[in-house]
């Protein structure tokens, strides 16, 4: 009954598949209603453009306390002098090369789910050397942005001085990542954990993704699978035409919006039978790893990259959910 | 004894001892193992489903492996009526103690004890369920 009374608005349902996700107390009768990414037409390409084809780390964040959105500046501020006073203890940085790190950092309201959710925030270092003129262009050597799309089900029950952004999207150079991640975990009295994607999630992924509509023609879809207990690692690569791979889901899913943990294994279990048919071998022993799509691609380390900027909000949203079933 | 599958070969049947518990065992990191597990299902005589099976799961220190789902497995041990032991075989302590439970079970399903018989097992699960 929750399920249905939350179901169009929400995304959250995913976790009821998750294994050792937060428990709803739901038998497995109930369908879940995840909804696969839906394509924003409102959203302003151009202000997410900065967002695609980067590789983004992921992590999740526990609540941030005392965190104020009318204090970006002074945050930049601090990290600044934090990241300096590291560089001078000989902590920071690449070696043999002295930068001039500047910190930005920025509020990114388009980047939400619903109006409880906080806006984003977003921390770029970048870099300048002090033998270039004044006026000469920084270069970016690491961004990293914390958000939280659709993440009620944290917020709701966080108290009231906290900021729950539990997601955390990091591309750069990992020196900084950790000069930056102590500073934050001194300053607001969070954690960080880096998120790993179980191969149950990706394959959910795939299936997601398989079904959304993409304008131009789509990259094929692709999945790595890693083979245990060899000697020698061996990976396998399975490609399949996006237009067959949408086909196939679109026989397997019954209803436009939902879809539940059935759906998931049939789409999968016809692509291993394939491929069982074609090589011999079972994908089902092995390990998914990563799954790419066009819209985007995920690696079980936790690392994403969006390629669509349309579906950007559903696919964080979906991550959103994985980092806060980490947290708890 | 041990098979990667059911049914076990004609073959040796004259020399096998009475079967007193079937173990079937999953691994939550393959997929195929659950599988595996749900064909040979078939080939076990309705009489062992009073108490004389149970499903291993190992595989559950990891989460991050995770490509089976929890719904799945605990579908398979109401619909059996089977005991669902979850442990992490790659650790000894949990090989350990697996063992035990198991060296237990078999004891109980084999009548080694006296007053407790396999049945238990089955009406122990019926008592979870209607909870």
């Amino acid at each position: 009954v929750e399920g249905v009374a939350r179901t169009l608005l929400s995304f959250g349902r995913l976790s009821r598949g998750l294994p050792f996700g937060r428990a709803h107390g739901l038998s497995s009768r109930d369908p879940l209603l995840p909804l696969a990414p839906r394509s924003q037409e409102n959203a302003d390409p151009q202000r997410t453009a900065f967002l695609l084809r980067k590789q983004w780390t992921l992590y999740s964040v526990t609540p941030l306390y005392r965190f104020s959105n009318a204090h970006l500046r002074d945050y930049a501020r601090l990290l600044s002098a934090f990241i300096a006073a590291e560089k001078q203890k000989g902590l920071a940085v690449e070696v043999g090369v002295e930068l001039d790190i500047k910190v930005a950092v920025s509020s990114l309201p388009y980047l939400k789910g619903s109006d409880q959710d906080q806006a984003a925030i977003l921390v770029q270092l970048s870099s300048r050397s002090p033998a270039s003129p004044k006026n000469s262009e920084e270069k970016l050597i690491w961004s990293g942005w914390f958000c939280c799309v659709s993440g009620d089900d944290l917020s709701k029950n966080v108290p009231e001085d906290f900021t729950c952004l539990p997601l955390f999207l990091v591309n750069g150079a990992e020196c900084y990542t950790s000069i930056v991640g102590s500073w934050f975990q001194k300053t607001f009295d969070c954690s960080f954990r880096r998120l790993a994607i179980s191969p149950l999630i990706l394959s959910w992924m795939a299936a997601m993704w398989t079904g959304c509509k993409v304008d131009k023609t789509a990259s094929a879809m692709e999945l790595v699978f890693s083979v245990p207990c060899l000697p020698q690692p061996l990976d396998i690569s399975y490609a399949i035409h996006p237009e067959d791979a949408k086909a196939l889901w679109d026989t397997v899913q019954k209803t436009p919006g939902e879809i539940i943990q059935e759906e998931v294994d049939v789409f999968m279990d016809c692509l291993y039978s394939h491929f069982h048919r074609h090589f011999r071998i079972h994908l089902s022993a092995t390990k998914l790893v990563k799954v790419s799509t066009a819209i985007a691609s995920a690696h079980c380390d936790g690392i994403i990259k969006f390629l669509q900027s349309q579906y950007l909000t559903g696919v964080l949203m979906l991550l959103t959910e994985l980092a806060i079933s980490q947290i708890e | 004894h041990l098979a990667t599958s059911l049914p076990l070969p004609p073959e040796r049947d004259h020399l096998r001892p009475r079967i007193d518990l079937v173990a079937f065992m999953i691994d939550i990191k393959s997929k195929y193992s659950l599988k595996n597990v749900e064909a040979s299902l078939a080939y076990v005589d309705d009489s062992f489903f009073l108490g004389k099976v149970c499903f291993l799961v190992t595989g559950v220190g990891r989460v991050n492996y995770c490509s089976v789902e929890m719904n799945a497995i605990r579908n398979l041990g109401e619909v059996y009526c089977s005991p669902v032991l979850f442990c992490e075989l790659e650790v000894e302590g949990s090989q350990v103690a697996t063992a035990q439970r198991l060296l237990r079970m078999l004891e109980i399903c084999a009548g080694h004890v006296p007053g407790v018989s396999a049945l238990s097992f089955s009406s122990l699960m019926r008592n979870c369920a209607d909870d």
